[in-house]
């Protein structure tokens, strides 16, 4: 049964959850995590390429021939991971400085083109827009909620958009900061341990 | 000649591309169930990082520089790296079928290794020369294939300990990557 545009939308926020469910892409997951804002960014950054990439590749899913689709996928996707590397060097210049390579590498996310090939080769624009908008938002929730964890014991700081002023000292000067969490083996670990929270909170 | 062996050992061990600048971690997690499906996967990205890392550096040198389309970059590259893929795979598949029938499935996954599309653009930010990146990204995959062969064998123990249900699979392995990630830290200040 064809599921309605509102459960293609909801799916990707619970069901198909991005770095938990489908264990795809956690090297950006792992490595940008330090602080909510870079989690934020990263996340709205793939959100925008996996949006432009499963709309125009569920709009020429009928031109393009299936022996050389994987090629022509991956040109479509690092075209907007092009887009957005302009765009942020514009608009977003620290941001962009400190996602650094982790921006170009979208285009080796496997989510983006996981999505491309299961599923917006197989459906039309408007459910492929909205299964891009729903993995995306999932996406970067996931994202904004393991940095919280480490940015928030790592530092005791949660640092929401750093523009609009929206810095929180939570756990006030006495805090001793666990810096664990904020190097390569913390981001390893938390992420294990959220997977095991969402696999005993979740249904399976 | 100093200089690059430092590279190398730091590229091996400080700043490991897997534990330790998070790059390449689905290949990671997805092929280290078993010793020999990781030792695969490890030839395979050695073979093919070096040879990525050669290219992409020459491309971005001799082509995107020269003509002043940098900000190609990406798109170049990851075309260089997908064709590379595919060009190797059908040499091998010709010359030496041995080795081709060892790697298998492994090849086509490199295209979409973030390690690889990485190490190539750390070359070209570091602005490092052609020696430099020649033995940078040597260094990079055999310290790939280092944690990737060492995690595989943690792994296999894991199987055998009891461990709790929404523990189980990814997540036990995320949190032995981490406790090995600890132990290369160590490293660090080394050079």
């Amino acid at each position: 049964m064809a599921k309605s545009l509102t459960q293609e939308f909801v799916k990707g926020l619970w069901d198909e959850v991005p770095p938990f469910r489908l264990v795809l892409g956690l090297c950006p997951v792992l490595a940008v995590t330090k602080s909510v804002e870079n989690g934020i960014g990263m996340g709205v950054a793939t959100t925008f390429v996996l949006v432009g990439s499963n709309v125009l590749v569920s709009a020429l899913r009928k031109l393009i021939p299936a022996k050389v689709r994987i090629a022509c996928y991956i040109v479509i996707i690092a075209t907007f991971v092009t887009v957005v590397e302009l765009l942020m060097q514009a608009f977003q210049y620290e941001l962009y400085l400190k996602l650094g390579i982790f921006i170009p590498l979208i285009v080796v996310n496997c989510i983006v083109l996981g999505r491309a090939e299961a599923f917006a080769s197989k459906n039309g624009p408007v459910r492929s827009l909205l299964d891009g908008l729903g993995i995306g938002l999932g996406f970067t929730c996931s994202l904004a909620a393991l940095a919280s964890v480490r940015e928030l014991l790592g530092t005791g700081y949660l640092t929401i958009w750093k523009d609009w002023g929206l810095v929180y000292h939570i756990f006030g000067s006495a805090y001793k900061p666990f810096s664990f969490m904020i190097e390569a083996p913390g981001a390893f670990m938390a992420l294990g341990l959220m997977l095991c929270l969402m696999n005993l909170v979740g249904k399976k | 000649m100093g200089d690059l062996f430092v590279l190398v050992v730091s590229c091996i061990l400080i700043n490991n591309i897997l534990l330790a600048q998070y790059l390449g971690n689905c290949p990671f997690l997805g092929t280290s169930k078993k010793m020999e499906t990781a030792i695969g996967m490890a030839m395979a990205v050695v073979f093919v990082l070096v040879m990525a890392g050669v290219i992409t550096w020459m491309t971005n040198t001799f082509f995107l520089v020269k003509f002043d389309l940098e900000y190609l970059r990406t798109v170049a590259f990851i075309l260089v790296i997908a064709s590379l893929v595919q060009f190797v795979e059908m040499f091998l598949k010709k010359s030496i079928p041995a080795l081709y029938a060892g790697l298998g499935i492994f090849l086509p996954l490199i295209t979409t290794n973030c390690a690889v599309m990485g190490v190539c653009l750390i070359n070209v930010n570091e602005e490092y020369t052609f020696m430099q990146a020649l033995v940078a990204s040597f260094g990079y995959a055999v310290g790939f294939g280092l944690a990737l062969i060492l995690f595989a064998g943690v792994r296999e123990k894991t199987l055998l300990a009891r461990v709790p249900r929404p523990l189980q699979d990814t997540s036990i392995a995320l949190v032995t990557a981490g406790i090995l990630s600890l132990t290369f830290m160590a490293f660090k200040g080394m050079v």
